[in-house]
């Protein structure tokens, strides 16, 4: 019990001490911290709108947060977030090209499910290498990402432009509006909120679900922790560590098509850069998930914390005249954070437990 | 000498961990000149107590006199000064080095800053000829068999003066013939007055080497006694506290048809070597053929070929219940029936992260009858695995507890009841009691020969000699990847076999089928 309020109280702790270097910061930039934190709450959560932009900005970190918590309980580090999405955005963006004219009903469902497609080929190469050539995952997902990037921007600048830009001349990067009738539809009037936020609340249920109900998830888990026990009891190491990775891909390719759909601009389009078009979410979902214990449910209010230092850091910029990096920095502190809470974490349970405060389960006695 | 007769007294060891207190009020003395068992099950307090005297643990309370002298031993540098020696269970050898190289690591040179490997050598060849050890200084340990490689800790403590050596389990990795040869070595370094202690929970070693034996069991100290006065059925009984039966009561049984067949069977290793050279035998229904061996002549390799976890060179043939299975995965092997107790059961029994439920169903979580429209089913795991629970007699809290909380034997009742459970037409049972307290050994053996019992044809592959004796109905003897000899265990003797294991074959010893 006191474990779990300690497991719990430690990461919010460390997310406290980062706040308050931000708010160091802030001080060395001749700013009131005390209005800093105000502006950044104000711009989170100071309204319905912002509220629903917070929320907005949190669903691509949901979905792929989700997806990343299937990957490493299977033990399969998922860095490839990035050429997921991306995957998925092409695919649903190449749909919507072909079939403009479906009605909304099918439309709508079937660009998710194309972008859940190509996230989930995305995933399946770099794991059905680790499962049957031994290839290391970590650079394969890595590499795939520049990969991705690159074919992303060969498409955006040459076959998939928009005809206008080459009319024109100006050769933006992007693919001409796609149809209205692929647009995420509003949830509530007004606000940016759209039906992608409760598809990747939808999307982390059912990645606790799977992992914890379903004998799929059985079989994912049993290979996260013992290849070698799973191997013995009949599971295939193999399949299950490319499913994992199929899986966790499908649900950043959905992150994909959401970006694209969910748009204002209701197009696909790129900067040229790895984060221009995703943003980063296939990187900061990795750390939502980490942030949230690796357990799909609680990467939902872990993304939104990252979701509303996106929205809040646009407010705090406006309102104190400080700089753009502030924020990225603010993020990057609370990520430094959190992770070396784990550390701190396992260390305070130990010292805990040595007091005579826990049971001997947490900690086992080497005797004989 | 010195005038005293005890070189080591420890007196009133007390050493608690959280939850458990490991060693509570331990007295232990060692004459000159004496080879005294440490004796108990895992648990009982053992290693801990010489993990102390050796300065790898401190103790909560009591003292430890050395030479009649108050000790304060803070570390294994500081026991090597005071002349106690360890032989560690897994030796501590650099295999690339030489057996010189390795003795002068850890010590001074005579020569610093260069080496003095010359003189290292000579005085390895001192101790080696003094003591019968047999050790050439020049030759790379990793060309050395595992007994050689035990002489080499030997030398190494003997190079430092050991006066006091602490030999945890030193047996566990030798065939019945090294283990007399140890056992003379032993035996000459005691009577030139050195102490030893002796940890060990086999009883026949104990009570052919002892001078002396402390039975400790929970952390005290049960009794000492001497091997005249007392038998083997006294120590197991003291170590586990009640009556044990030490070989298991084992009815006649009717065979049936063959359940198991393997022909010309031969499997490379992880080096490319021949692990398993053309290997054929049958298992029947209704019998328990044992393998007996000693560690690394192929059993584990002909162990995970039947299990279907290593795929043998093509021309060989496994078939279970008279279908071919060679090119199958380990899931269709159990589905026809299958049951697989593996050898490191940490590592391929029973995942240690996952509770004793989900371990309970780790084969057949997918089966009908732990799923309802593809969920699993969590009341009937539970139903199962806590009539599993009181079946196999596991002790745990709960059958949502940790699997690594457990202790070593009540995993092992964990995988038992997970693969019984399953009526097995061909149970495949590796090292099943090693490392096991000798009361939930006692446990599993009877378990297996039920299951016999019951039409299983069950290959039993095991290092303990007297485990597959006891148990198997047939013997078949592995050496160097091949079966030199089937035996009926009716009739084998503990010497016969011992030579078999060694590569010795008799003209006259009897091989059937």
């Amino acid at each position: 019990m006191l474990k779990a309020v300690l497991g719990a109280l430690v990461p919010l702790l460390a997310a406290v001490v980062a706040f308050a270097f931000g708010a160091i910061m802030l001080l060395a930039l001749g700013a009131s911290p005390l209005e800093g934190l105000n502006a950044m709450l104000d711009g989170a959560f100071g309204s319905g709108s912002r509220l629903a932009a917070t929320a907005v900005k949190a669903t691509p970190l949901i979905l792929v947060g989700a997806g990343i918590t299937i990957a490493f309980r299977t033990s399969v580090i998922n860095i490839g977030g990035e050429s997921q999405i991306i995957a998925g955005a092409l695919l649903s963006t190449v749909v919507a090209l072909t079939l403009p004219d479906l009605p909304a009903f099918i439309l709508v469902p079937l660009v998710l499910l194309a972008g859940a497609a190509g996230g989930a080929v995305l995933g399946a190469i770099p794991g059905a290498l680790k499962a049957y050539a031994s290839v290391n995952e970590i650079l394969s997902t890595i590499m795939l990402n520049l990969v991705m990037v690159q074919f992303m921007n060969f498409l955006l600048r040459g076959p998939l432009i928009d005809p206008f830009e080459l009319e024109a001349g100006t050769r933006i990067p992007q693919t001409q509006r796609l149809s209205d009738n692929a647009a995420l539809p509003t949830l509530i009037d007004g606000t940016r909120l759209h039906i992608g936020v409760p598809v990747a609340i939808i999307a982390a249920v059912a990645a606790y679900l799977i992992l914890w109900r379903t004998p799929t998830g059985f079989r994912l888990r049993a290979v996260g922790h013992s290849p070698e026990a799973a191997r013995a009891a009949g599971i295939s190491v193999k399949r299950n560590v490319t499913l994992a990775m199929a899986l966790s891909g499908s649900l950043a390719g959905i992150a994909g098509s959401i970006l694209v759909f969910g748009s204002e601009g209701q197009r696909m389009v790129t900067d040229g850069s790895a984060a221009g078009f995703t943003g980063s979410a296939g990187f900061n979902g990795i750390v939502a998930a980490l942030f949230g214990g690796l357990h799909p449910l609680w990467t939902i209010p872990s993304a939104m914390l990252f979701g509303a230092l996106l929205t809040g850091a646009t407010q705090l910029q406006r309102v104190l005249q400080v700089p753009a990096a502030l924020a990225v920095a603010l993020n990057g502190i609370v990520v430094i954070f959190v992770i070396s809470s784990t550390p701190v974490r396992g260390w305070l349970q130990r010292s805990l437990a040595d007091s005579g405060l826990f049971s001997r389960s947490s900690n086992r006695v080497e005797a004989d | 000498m010195g005038p005293e007769t005890n070189i080591l007294e420890m007196r009133g060891i007390t050493k608690a961990f959280p939850g458990v207190i490991a060693n509570e009020g331990i007295d232990l003395d060692v004459r000159y000149g004496e080879v005294h068992t440490l004796l108990g099950e895992n648990g009982a307090g053992k290693s801990t107590l010489v993990k102390i005297l050796f300065g790898l643990y401190q103790a909560d309370e009591g003292s430890i006199l050395l030479r009649g002298e108050p000790i304060a031993v803070g570390s294994p540098s500081e026991a090597i000064a005071s002349k106690i020696g360890m032989i560690h269970q897994h030796f501590m050898l650099v295999p690339t080095l030489t057996v010189a190289e390795n003795v002068a690591l850890g010590t001074a040179s005579t020569r610093r800053p260069f080496t003095d490997l010359d003189v290292v050598s000579r005085r390895v060849s001192e101790i080696s000829e003094e003591h019968g050890l047999a050790v050439d200084p020049s030759v790379e340990v990793r060309r050395l068999a595992v007994g050689e490689r035990q002489r080499v800790e030997i030398i190494k403590a003997l190079y430092r003066d050991a006066e006091l050596l602490v030999l945890d389990e030193p047996t566990a990795v030798l065939t019945p013939g090294e283990v007399d040869d140890l056992f003379v070595i032993l035996r000459r370094m005691a009577d030139a007055g050195r102490g030893l202690i002796f940890i060990s929970h086999k009883l026949r070693e104990v009570m052919s080497l002892s001078d002396r034996i402390t039975i400790l069991r929970n952390g005290k100290v049960v009794g000492t006694t001497t091997p005249d006065e007392t038998s083997r059925e006294e120590l197991a009984q003291m170590m586990v506290g009640r009556a044990v039966r030490l070989t298991p009561e084992k009815p006649d049984m009717d065979v049936g048809p063959a359940r198991l067949e393997v022909e010309s069977l031969t499997i490379h290793g992880d080096r490319e070597t021949v692990a398993v050279n053309d290997i054929s035998f049958e298992v029947r229904s209704g019998e328990i053929l044992g393998i007996a061996g000693v560690s690394g002549n192929g059993q584990r390799e002909l162990a995970e070929a039947i299990a279907g976890l290593r795929v043998g060179e093509p021309g060989g043939s496994i078939r279970l219940d008279g279908v071919e299975v060679t090119d199958k995965d380990t899931r269709s092997r159990r589905d026809r029936g299958l049951g697989f107790i593996p050898e490191e059961r940490m590592r391929d029994g029973a995942i240690a992260e996952f509770t004793v439920s989900e371990n309970m169903v780790l084969v057949d979580h997918a089966s009908r009858q732990f799923t309802s429209r593809g969920m699993l089913a969590f009341d009937a795991i539970r139903r199962h695995s806590r009539k599993l629970v009181d079946d196999f007699a596991v002790k745990t809290p709960g059958i949502e507890t940790p699997t690594s909380s457990l202790s070593g034997g009540n995993i092992q009742k964990v995988i038992l009841a997970r693969e019984l459970s399953a009526s097995p037409t061909v149970l495949l049972a590796c090292q099943p009691t090693r490392g096991v307290d000798i009361g939930a050994a006692e446990y599993i053996h009877t378990r297996l020969i039920e299951q016999r019992n019951l039409g299983t044809a069950t290959i039993l592959i095991s290092e303990d000699l007297d485990e597959v004796m006891g148990l198997a109905d047939r013997i078949a003897v592995m050496y160097e990847g091949e079966i030199v000899a089937v035996l009926p265990a009716e009739g084998a003797t503990r010497e016969g076999i011992g030579l078999l294991m060694a590569g010795v074959v008799e003209p006259t010893a009897q091989t059937v089928g």
